[in-house]
């Protein structure tokens, strides 16, 4: 028999040949930008619905973008949350602290203190203010980029720094990779790094609230490139069938490590609009925007509790800096890219909304980043005193083979008595178990 | 109203009756919904119709819309909400309709269900027990009779447990949803109605006849991790599970050989003082599985065998298994390891 790939491909007689459409970013490293084409609408356009509105009847918010901070610092429309000036203080003074310790993470990494740290640059809004609108024992399903959610729950940056120098201070005894945080006690859900895998647990665990008549929701995070993952659409489907008390919030930060948004689909439509498929209320939102990350999060938390159902959050922003400390995005996507995003910084942009309404000033700005990058260089030498990856000082290493089950089985036993005797073989009698 | 419909006792005392596996399975249930208000039955058609093998009838008429309800036919989301409910706090019971459907809920089973415990230092967990009618035997080809166990016995964090009577069907079921650990319960659903000897053209002989279809009622336990001894004996050590328990156990009676049979009812926990203690008095070892050979959990247990009872061995420790292949359907008991490969296997091993 022939060989099949020795044959032309029958393309008809005098049909067309079809062409496979291959989706390519605005712009390469080294050419121009431009985001002429995307309408960030004017800030207090968008008309803000009763939260018990059904999906249907309020389609133009998944296409438009939700916007309060206008270019002139001020804020305008419906959207606006009207939160007064203390709470803008402590959410922009959560903001400054992501980034001083992003900030001295990255340094970190690049000392060789940890393997590996992701920033957040640029997307603080997202984790920062859309969480404050929770209530602080809704139970959030993060993905791996909110470590501003934590932050602004007050988990102890010790902590967080421990869990990245895999140190014996970490309470995740050394086990997951540096930022994939978990903290009961901060109703901050243990992040995998398989991903979308969070969101269908997160509406599971939204469903079991609703089973027992619980009054706490649940939200998730996810990246707009794991949006194309199937459990992020076993997630809606499950979302809309139960009418669980979720909220599914999709980070759209344009790039998934190199891969531009067209490859989740967002050349075709917003993230947001995945809703309407599924019956869900769908909102796109200027995701640099802290005011209108919270009133989206706020909308959609008042609807989960009210029964009203779920729903679907694209926040509209940008990866400012590379994917991990093991990405490299000059090799991928023009500089010119940070520069000129059309929704600026959301550090600056509720900083100057702050100073335009008289509620503080550069010099205020200048101190608090300040203290910030004081409180994170700090901390991190305290955490350095509990070790830092690879320097031996981390869980004995028998924690090795514990929580596998919640009792330890004979294999696993015998393969611990293995280990230990390599240890002595390794290093002796006395560092059996270090 | 068949008799499987009909809502079952849940005394904790009472007597003993003869019922199938099914019916144990649904009593299970039904004691574990009474008993704790976190357990949840989940899983498609299982709330109103009962599940396509009735194993769940009644349950939700009993129980409720929010304890026992149908889901989506999408096993990632039954598998990844059954994630979440269980880091609530709930002990949820999924059932996924035939084991060949599990697959698009392996990584939410994989890496999610079954790390959650160790990943979170015991933050979290994931207590929930899978049901999954496996095998094959009832013409059901490639996509209604696989029998995937050794996916999830080479998991680590997961419990794989597998029941070969009634009785043990509703102890074990008990078990697994007690235990806070993920546990994958797989159904043999050619022996759901009653014991099978192997021959497909030769009637099946129903539980009433079967010493092991005495089932209590109310609540009872069997642990995870203990072997069954199905008959003693001193020529041959039959290792086996599942339906083939009962396969193996007929071939052996036919052939009158005096098998020392050892129903391994939990494969992870696996009891291998049981193991060990039967291949070393009897120096020769069987492995019978219905799933294919390469990388079964056969090789598992012969390795294990050969390593721990090497000086004790007069043969090679011989596997009995499915062949490499789906399971085709015109040809499903050319596939099925039935009377002849076993009696051919118990011959060379005796042999040697």
């Amino acid at each position: 028999m022939a060989d099949q790939a020795d044959k032309k491909p029958h393309t008809g007689d005098n049909r067309p040949a079809l062409a496979l459409h291959v989706p390519e970013p605005r712009s390469r490293p080294g050419g121009p930008v431009n985001f002429a084409d995307i309408d960030i609408g004017k800030a207090g356009d968008q008309p803000r619905p009763d939260e018990g509105t059904a999906p249907a009847d309020m389609k133009d918010l998944a296409y438009g973008l939700v916007r309060v901070l206008g270019d002139d610092n001020k804020a305008y429309g419906p959207w606006d949350p009207k939160l007064d000036p203390d709470t803008l203080r402590i959410m922009l003074g959560h903001m400054a602290m992501v980034r001083a310790f992003d900030e001295r993470m990255f340094r970190g990494q690049r000392q060789g203190k940890t393997s590996f740290y992701m920033k957040c640059t640029g997307e603080e809004a997202t984790s920062v203010a859309a969480s404050m609108a929770l209530a602080s024992d809704d139970m959030v399903f993060p993905s791996y980029r909110q470590q501003g959610i934590l932050i602004a729950r007050g988990y102890p940056l010790i902590e967080m720094i421990n869990q990245i120098y895999s140190n014996r201070g970490d309470k995740l005894k050394g086990r997951q990779l540096p930022i994939m945080y978990s903290s009961r006690e901060h109703s901050f859900f243990s992040i995998s790094g398989n991903l979308a895998t969070q969101t269908p647990q997160a509406v599971g665990w939204a469903m079991a609230s609703a089973i027992k008549g619980d009054s706490r929701i649940a939200a998730t995070w996810v990246g707009e490139g794991s949006t194309a993952e199937g459990d992020f659409h076993s997630a809606c489907t499950f979302a809309t069938v139960y009418n669980a008390p979720v909220i599914l919030n999709v980070i759209n930060n344009q790039w998934a490590i190199s891969s531009f948004s067209g490859f989740a689909g967002a050349e075709r439509t917003t993230f947001a609009a995945r809703a309407l498929g599924y019956g869900l209320a769908g909102l796109r939102v200027d995701g640099n925007d802290a005011l209108a990350c919270f009133a989206a999060q706020q909308w959609a938390a008042n609807r989960a509790r009210a029964n009203q159902g779920p729903t679907l959050i694209e926040y509209f922003t940008y990866r400012a800096e590379g994917h991990s400390t093991s990405d490299d995005p000059s090799g991928y996507r023009s500089a010119q890219e940070r520069e000129e995003w059309p929704l600026g910084d959301p550090v600056m942009r509720l900083k100057n909304h702050l100073i335009e309404i008289g509620e503080w000033d550069e010099d205020r700005q200048q101190a608090m980043d300040l203290k910030c990058a004081e409180e994170v260089k700090a901390t991190t030498k305290e955490a350095e005193k509990n070790g830092i990856l690879g320097h031996g000082m981390h869980h004995p290493f028998h924690t090795m083979f514990e929580d596998v089950f919640e009792e330890l089985p004979w294999h696993l036993e015998e393969q611990a008595k293995q280990a230990t005797s390599e240890r002595i073989a390794k290093f002796g009698s006395e560092r059996p178990d270090q | 109203m068949s008799t499987q419909t009909k809502p079952k006792p849940t005394g904790e005392t009472g007597g003993e009756r003869r019922i199938n596996m099914i019916e144990a399975i649904n009593e299970a249930l039904d004691v574990m919904l009474e008993r704790d208000d976190n357990v949840v039955v989940m899983g498609e058609d299982v709330g109103y119709f009962g599940g396509v093998f009735r194993c769940t009838a009644g349950l939700q008429e009993k129980h409720g819309k929010t304890r026992v309800f149908d889901t989506p036919i999408n096993e990632c989301g039954i598998i990844g909400a059954a994630v979440g409910m269980g880091a609530y706090g709930l002990r949820p019971v999924p059932e996924i309709q035939f084991a060949d459907y599990i697959y698009p809920g392996l990584d939410q089973l994989i890496s999610e269900a079954a790390r959650l415990r160790y990943r979170s230092a015991t933050e979290y967990i994931a207590p929930m027990t899978v049901r999954s009618p496996f095998g094959g035997g009832i013409f059901g080809g490639q996509t209604h009779s696989q029998s995937p166990e050794s996916i999830f016995t080479h998991v680590s964090g997961l419990k794989t447990v597998i029941p070969a009577t009634p009785y043990d069907a509703k102890g074990l079921l008990i078990s697994c949803i007690e235990d806070n650990d993920p546990v994958i319960f797989f159904e043999p659903k050619r022996i759901y109605n009653g014991p099978f000897s192997g021959y497909y053209d030769k009637p099946v002989e129903p539980w009433k006849k079967h010493e092991a279809s005495i089932v209590p009622e109310g609540y009872y336990k069997i642990p995870l991790g203990k072997a069954r001894q199905v008959r003693e004996g001193e020529e041959l050590t039959v290792l086996t599970y599942g339906t083939m328990v009962h396969v193996a156990e007929a071939v052996c009676r036919e052939k009158g050989i005096d098998a020392d049979i050892l129903d391994l009812r939990t494969l992870v926990p696996l009891d291998i003082d049981a193991i060990e203690a039967s291949v070393k008095k009897t120096g020769r070892c069987l492995v019978v599985h219905e799933a294919t050979r390469t990388s079964g959990f056969g090789a598992e247990l012969s390795a294990l065998v050969t390593e721990r009872c090497f000086y004790h061995l007069e043969a090679a420790v011989e596997r009995v298994t499915g062949f490499d292949t789906p399971y085709p359907h015109s040809l499903e008991w050319a596939y099925f390891p039935g009377p002849v490969r076993i009696g051919e296997a118990i011959d060379k091993i005796l042999k040697d």
